[in-house]
């Protein structure tokens, strides 16, 4: 049809042009230009500053490139940067985080996993009131319960050690991700479990054969928030445990609040760049997974 | 209406395989979900090799009485029996049943040989056993071609097919249905239904089908159970059920189009007559005894196939003239609706008819295809 149209000549044809600088996209793309720049720019302006030397920074030009590119203050955060007695950088902390972080989200997403199929499939008494009084502990404020917890680990002689943190951090993240598995859990067709009942498969049966192979999306969202929640934890790391195991976020802070000699900038940029590195690869290699996830959550739960 | 010993005794009777040992055996059984009584002294009895069709609009407590029985719902009340073994807090696996979902229910990230082995596997089956098995339910439902393949690569009709292997290899006794056709369109519906009686000729198991269509029902069943409140209504072979049906709600959910209602007074004397408006309507012939201790205040009921009309009609004890109002082609048959006695009513005539509406016509029933119910408490009189 519309080439019988195109040969006739007389009558204009193809799709109705669009004006680009009409009122509406200017508001549009300048209102984006402005907030992008907005959180681009303190990025810019760390990156810029890890790469610059003292002198240089002394000359106060904030936004200037590097006159000459130096990765100096990048070795010094993660190497040999002093707090406290310890002048090893930033490296012990970031070991120590790793440390704590691994068990965490493993142990964290492992238990929160079994919780939610427990809750979602297999409805035992009282299960509404456990999952209630789950819920209402996501609701407490953390500064309540920091103190209890110190007599509580030091009782179980955790206190000052990474297991005690890892146990805290554990313990933190079980109502969200409880919740978020018993909806991912409870959006499975309920016909699948049925029918594995009479197969034969029992609780665990069903969980690591049935629902687990099911589960990729929730099992990575859980991930990343438990990445970067217990990543970015500075309060529970700072309290629980002793300056030697002190995780990166901790460190980062004793390093840039340092009161004694020169503030080094640049050291200060590089180390808070090194310490955000984690999230952030995280976020960049699952962030499909993620929004998959997070959507499927949403739509059926 | 609730389902008495008495009754059960006389369809026992009635069909003579349930005179055996009964394959499957549910006693006073109870089912309440909170303050909600779903099931309420449920007594029924599957005979060995019979095919039992749980039927009733949904809500009525079907799907949780097979529920029940395969052992996915705990009861709060009652037992049950399969194969003589009481079995009323089993593992769903554990008794002796294989069970076929609406939804096929087929493990999504297993291929179809692994969604058939799953439960042998996890009854811990020697390997040869399992293959053997395996391929004797491939061949049975023609699926042979598919058995590498993943749930997500197959057909509605596969998918089914597959779900019904799964319950196959378990070699069990008792296979449970539940809607199993309804999410398949019409024509492939028809195919496999043919299918699931072919089955059930071949492998001679006890069935229960959980549906709401009167067609599965009628054309799969030995015996239908017609349900409504978590009560069964009727049980009863489906000739039975559609010549005799027991209540008026019976008597409106089988058959289709439905049958016509008509509400009036039964006077006994010489001769027993049915007064609806001005229409009387004689009654001598009527098919059962109980129009001696007749309330007065009833139902008529007449199917809309049962109605004669023409030089048919005028032979007919009972003939009126009527008036068409609407007229509803169907190829085969034509539907016809008309008013009688102020009521609304339809009447299947040949589909070559060339009937017209605003025709009038001779319209006419014979007393023994008449059923008449008790208004008050719609049992059949």
């Amino acid at each position: 049809m519309a080439d019988t149209t195109a040969q006739n000549g007389s009558e204009p044809w193809g799709p109705k042009p669009r004006k680009r600088f009409s009122r509406k996209n200017i508001m549009l793309y300048g209102t984006l230009l402005m907030v992008s720049i907005y959180y681009a720019l303190p990025l810019y302006v760390m990156i810029v500053t890890s790469l610059k030397g003292m002198p240089e920074i002394r000359m106060g030009n904030v936004f200037g490139p590097p006159m000459e590119i130096t990765f100096e203050p990048w070795v010094k955060a993660w190497a040999e940067a002093c707090t406290g007695i310890n002048c090893d950088g930033l490296s012990r902390g970031f070991w120590n985080s790793v440390r704590i972080l691994v068990p965490s989200v493993i142990l964290s997403i492992a238990v929160a996993s079994v919780n939610g199929y427990a809750l979602a499939n297999w409805k035992f008494k009282g299960a509404d009131v456990f999952f209630t009084i789950l819920i209402l502990g996501a609701f407490i404020p953390y500064q309540v319960m920091i103190y209890p917890i110190v007599i509580l680990l030091r009782e179980l002689g955790l206190y000052g050690g990474l297991w005690g943190l890892v146990l805290v951090h554990t313990i933190f993240g079980m109502p969200i991700l409880t919740l978020l598995f018993r909806n991912y859990f409870t959006a499975m067709p309920e016909e699948l479990f049925k029918a594995a009942r009479v197969d034969g498969a029992g609780f665990w049966g069903i969980y690591f054969r049935i629902m687990l192979p099911m589960s990729l999306p929730i099992f990575v969202v859980a991930m990343i928030l438990q990445v970067t929640g217990i990543w970015n934890d500075f309060l529970f790391g700072v309290i629980y445990t002793k300056p030697d195991l002190y995780p990166m976020t901790v460190q980062l802070n004793n390093i840039v609040n340092s009161v004694q000699g020169v503030k080094e900038y640049n050291v200060n940029m590089a180390a808070t760049l090194l310490t955000g590195l984690v999230p952030l690869v995280i976020y960049f290699a699952s962030g499909k997974l993620f929004v998959r996830g997070i959507a499927a959550g949403a739509v059926k739960g | 209406m609730g389902y008495t010993s008495e009754n059960l005794a006389e369809i026992a009777i009635d069909t003579p395989q349930t005179l055996a040992e009964p394959s499957v055996r549910i006693k006073n059984l109870d089912l309440n979900f909170g303050s909600v009584k779903v099931l309420q002294n449920l007594n029924l009895d599957v005979g060995k090799g019979e095919f039992l069709v749980l039927l009733g609009s949904s809500g009525c407590g079907k799907s949780t009485l097979l529920n029940c029985i395969a052992g996915l719902l705990d009861v709060s009340g009652g037992q049950i029996f399969i194969n003589g073994k009481n079995v009323t807090w089993s593992e769903p696996s554990e008794r002796g049943i294989g069970m076929v979902f609406q939804s096929y229910a087929l493990y999504p990230q297993m291929t179809v040989e692994g969604n058939l082995s799953f439960g042998l596997k996890n009854a811990r089956i020697p390997k040869e056993e399992i293959a053997k098995r395996v391929a004797r339910a491939a061949e049975i439902l023609q699926i042979e071609p598919l058995l590498k393949r993943k749930p997500s690569a197959l057909s509605g009709g596969q998918r089914q097919r597959v779900a019904i292997g799964r319950a196959l290899v378990r070699d069990v006794d008792v296979f449970l249905f539940d809607e199993p056709l309804s999410n398949l369109d019409a024509k492939l519906r028809a195919d496999l239904r043919v299918e699931i009686k072919r089955l059930h000729n071949q492998l001679d198991n006890t069935m229960i089908y959980v549906t709401h269509d009167q067609v599965e029902a009628m054309t799969l069943a030995d015996r239908i159970a017609i349900m409504k409140g978590g009560k069964i209504q009727q049980l009863a072979a489906p000739g039975e059920i559609y010549n005799r049906p027991v209540n008026k709600y019976v008597a409106g959910f089988i058959g289709s189009p439905s049958m016509n209602f008509l509400q009036g007074n039964i006077q006994t004397g010489d001769t027993d007559v049915f007064l609806s408006g001005d229409v009387s309507i004689p009654l001598a012939g009527y098919a059962f005894d109980g129009l001696g201790r007749s309330p007065g205040k009833a139902w008529l009921g007449i199917r809309p196939e049962h109605i004669l009309t023409g030089a048919e009609a005028e032979a007919a004890p009972f003939n009126t003239q009527a008036v068409i109002e609407i007229v509803e082609p169907m190829g085969s048959d034509t539907l016809v609706w008309t008013q009688l006695a102020g009521e609304r009513i339809r009447i299947r005539m040949d589909g070559q008819s060339d009937v017209r509406e605003g025709d009038t016509i001779t319209i006419g029933f014979h007393a023994e295809r008449v059923s008449l119910f008790d208004e008050a408490t719609e049992n059949r009189i």
